[in-house]
């Protein structure tokens, strides 16, 4: 029996709980409520009119940026808490730019596999971004008052035009009499995400997002894991062919580059790839030797 | 590995506490609920 995928519906369910502030579209506002202290696990512009909750990203420039603090215990407590829950199934459930590259690349076209000579090396910008533009810029580069300016969001997150900058632009005339050259900059890595993500699978996921960065050191320890029994792999290597993300399932099922979107437990005939919640570790079974041929088969 | 879990779930409680007492919510909220015109690319 094949197996249902409620991924989509709760996609659609977080999209629909961390942009609640619908009205917000149509007036221009933005939520200016209680629940705004907190942040959201995923990449969600605080600027954008549904948002009722606080980016983490924003918010960990915000912090950082600002003169009395040098570290954010608030924002960094939030982020290792859910990453310990649930390390990079955020990116795969909760993270709503995430879901909205995932129904780009729905769009019936000519798909695009990365050349791994390409892909693996790229794969480590994601954490450049995440040291640079998110955390060492905002400290550091500060303007006559102290003050960093929120380095990832003014430059690279094309999550802030598409789901504050776009909509705010449209339903306020005085933001639209403010645009330069730095709005146009961000419309073009916006449109640059959106034309990719129809031919790549998550691009801005694998290869830009800080939080996903973050969120990936997590994966092996997070609460939230994936195991494959030995016993019931027959090495048919079905689940590497189906992921997204390009994780070598066999090796290494709870790579930092995982999103938990559970494709490959779908794919596999013999049900030997499992999520487990817990704090303890599956039990160790003996059929290492059969793993082992199968990883060379998804190689 | 049980053990280091705990650890870890702990130590992000204990963050949060600790940026609660010091007041970081404050300084989210406020540039939360403002709209961020770098953000949204105006600023």
């Amino acid at each position: 029996m094949k197996k249902r995928n409620f991924r989509p519906l709760i996609q659609t369910l977080a999209a629909l709980a961390t942009n609640a502030n619908l009205g917000g579209f149509f007036t221009g506002k933005i939520y200016q409520g209680g629940a705004k202290y907190a942040c959201v696990p995923g990449l969600n512009c605080y600027s954008c009119p549904g948002a009722v909750g606080a980016c983490p990203i924003g918010s960990l420039q915000a912090v950082l940026g600002a003169r009395k603090h040098w570290f954010s215990f608030y924002v960094f407590g939030i982020l290792i808490f859910f990453g310990m829950l649930l390390g990079r199934a955020v990116c795969g459930f909760l993270c709503l730019f995430g879901f909205i590259q995932e129904l780009l690349y729905k769009i019936p076209l000519p798909k695009l596999k990365v050349p791994e000579k390409v892909d693996r090396p790229l794969r480590w910008l994601k954490y450049a971004v995440l040291i640079a533009l998110v955390l060492l810029l905002p400290m550091f580069a500060t303007n006559q008052f102290g003050v960093g300016a929120p380095y990832f969001c003014k430059f690279l997150c094309p999550a802030g035009t598409l789901e504050g900058g776009i909509p705010m632009v449209l339903a306020n005339g005085s933001l639209r009499a403010g645009l330069g050259a730095q709005f146009w900059w961000k419309i073009g890595v916006l449109v640059l995400v959106v034309l990719s993500s129809v031919v790549i699978y998550r691009p801005f996921c694998k290869y830009l997002c800080p939080l996903g960065a973050f969120y990936s050191f997590f994966n092996k320890l997070s609460l939230l894991r994936m195991d494959v029994d030995r016993e019931k792999c027959v090495g048919c290597g079905k689940c590497g062919r189906v992921c997204g993300m390009n994780v070598r399932v066999l090796e290494d099922i709870n790579s930092p580059e995982c999103i938990r979107c559970g494709a490959c437990r779908r794919a596999c005939p013999t049900k030997a790839i499992s999520v487990r919640f817990g704090l303890t570790e599956a039990p160790r079974r003996a059929g290492a030797k059969k793993v082992q041929q199968s990883a060379d088969i998804d190689r | 590995m049980a053990a280091a879990r705990l650890a870890m779930i702990a130590l992000a409680l204990l963050f949060i506490g600790l940026g609660i007492r010091a007041g970081e919510q404050g300084i989210v909220f406020d540039k939360a609920v403002r709209v961020c015109l770098e953000c949204i690319g105006v600023g």
